[in-house]
């Protein structure tokens, strides 16, 4: 069993980034497993940015994960908040017939 | 030995959580697997040496991020059978995705080297003080060169914050709310009526008080 280094980390981050993709293009239908997904697809990033941080010897990796920690918190508040509006105004979360808007 | 087992167990763990995540039938069950995802990659980053992160990662995403997606998926009563159709129907092009990322992440990984200049352009170097924790050292250079960084983020929370706040408020009908701005408002010409009646007489204010014998 080979020591454990940078590349491992940079693979089980690789495999939660791709599986991130894959929740979204699943749950087509359910917003919420959507924003889980994007959570995951976040949380790949910060392994990656800590993992070269700690490969690298440089702690800035790691000041910009808590950023991107930062950012994935407020975007899952203001995107729950507007799904529950969402759900307050149409009664279900089908984003399949979310085209109000007509864009 | 015992860091390849740590390893090789949570990421085995923190990879068949994510899948639960996204294939899991009930979406309460999915925040569960998340959660369980959370704490492992908390344990990785743990085992990397970036203590400080692991828990922070614990903190907010498992006691904010993931209470508000159960709170919210528990409190609206959403029928989760309709949204389920699909998974057949949306697996092809699913796969194709998740393949054409995976190779692409394939080719970088095995494509990329690290750049000799990389290990030698440190903009902050953790071995420069070795007598630092992994909190202190954080706390060291996000005061003081990221300082703007760490503002943006405060801005960023404060914003998501106001912003929650101003999309879910809503005013109903029918509930009674302190109005200070009509407190202050209010002169004594509109509150106030001298009358001088006759003695036995009532007094007609003309206005309906809400109270009283009707």
């Amino acid at each position: 069993m080979a020591a454990i280094g940078l590349g491992h980390y940079l693979a089980v981050s690789a495999v939660l980034f791709t599986l991130g993709v894959l929740g979204i293009f699943i749950n087509r239908r359910n917003i919420i497993v959507i924003l889980m997904s994007i959570e995951l697809m976040l949380l790949a990033v910060n392994l990656n940015f800590v993992a070269f941080s700690v490969a690298l010897g440089d702690m800035v990796g790691q000041v910009f994960a808590m950023i991107v920690l930062t950012v994935a918190a407020g975007e899952a508040a203001i995107g729950l908040a507007i799904l529950v509006i969402y759900f307050r105004n149409r009664g279900s979360i089908a984003v399949e017939d979310a085209s109000m808007m007509r864009g | 030995m015992v860091q390849a087992f740590v390893f090789w167990m949570l990421a085995a763990i923190v990879v068949a959580s994510a899948v639960m995540v996204i294939v899991a039938r009930n979406p309460v069950h999915s925040v569960l697997w998340l959660i369980l995802a959370f704490f492992n990659a908390a344990g990785l980053m743990i085992s990397m040496g970036a203590e400080f992160l692991g828990m922070i990662l614990v903190i907010v995403y498992v006691g904010a991020v993931a209470v508000l997606f159960l709170f919210v998926v528990m409190m609206l009563d959403i029928d989760f059978e309709k949204l389920r159709g699909g998974f057949i129907r949306n697996l092809p092009l699913a796969l194709l995705v998740g393949l054409v990322i995976a190779a692409e992440l394939v080719l970088v990984a095995t494509a990329w080297q690290m750049g000799p200049l990389a290990p030698t352009a440190l903009a902050a170097p953790s071995g420069a003080r070795p007598d630092l924790t992994n909190t202190q050292a954080i706390g060291t250079i996000l005061y003081t060169d990221y300082i703007y960084a760490f503002q943006a983020a405060g801005l960023i929370l404060l914003v998501a914050m106001i912003g929650a706040i101003v999309l879910t408020h809503r005013a109903r009908a029918g509930v009674k709310r302190q109005s200070i701005r009509a407190q202050q408002d209010r002169t004594p010409a509109d509150a106030v009526m001298l009358v001088r009646p006759q003695v036995g007489a009532g007094v007609d204010t003309g206005v309906d008080t809400g109270e009283g014998v009707r």
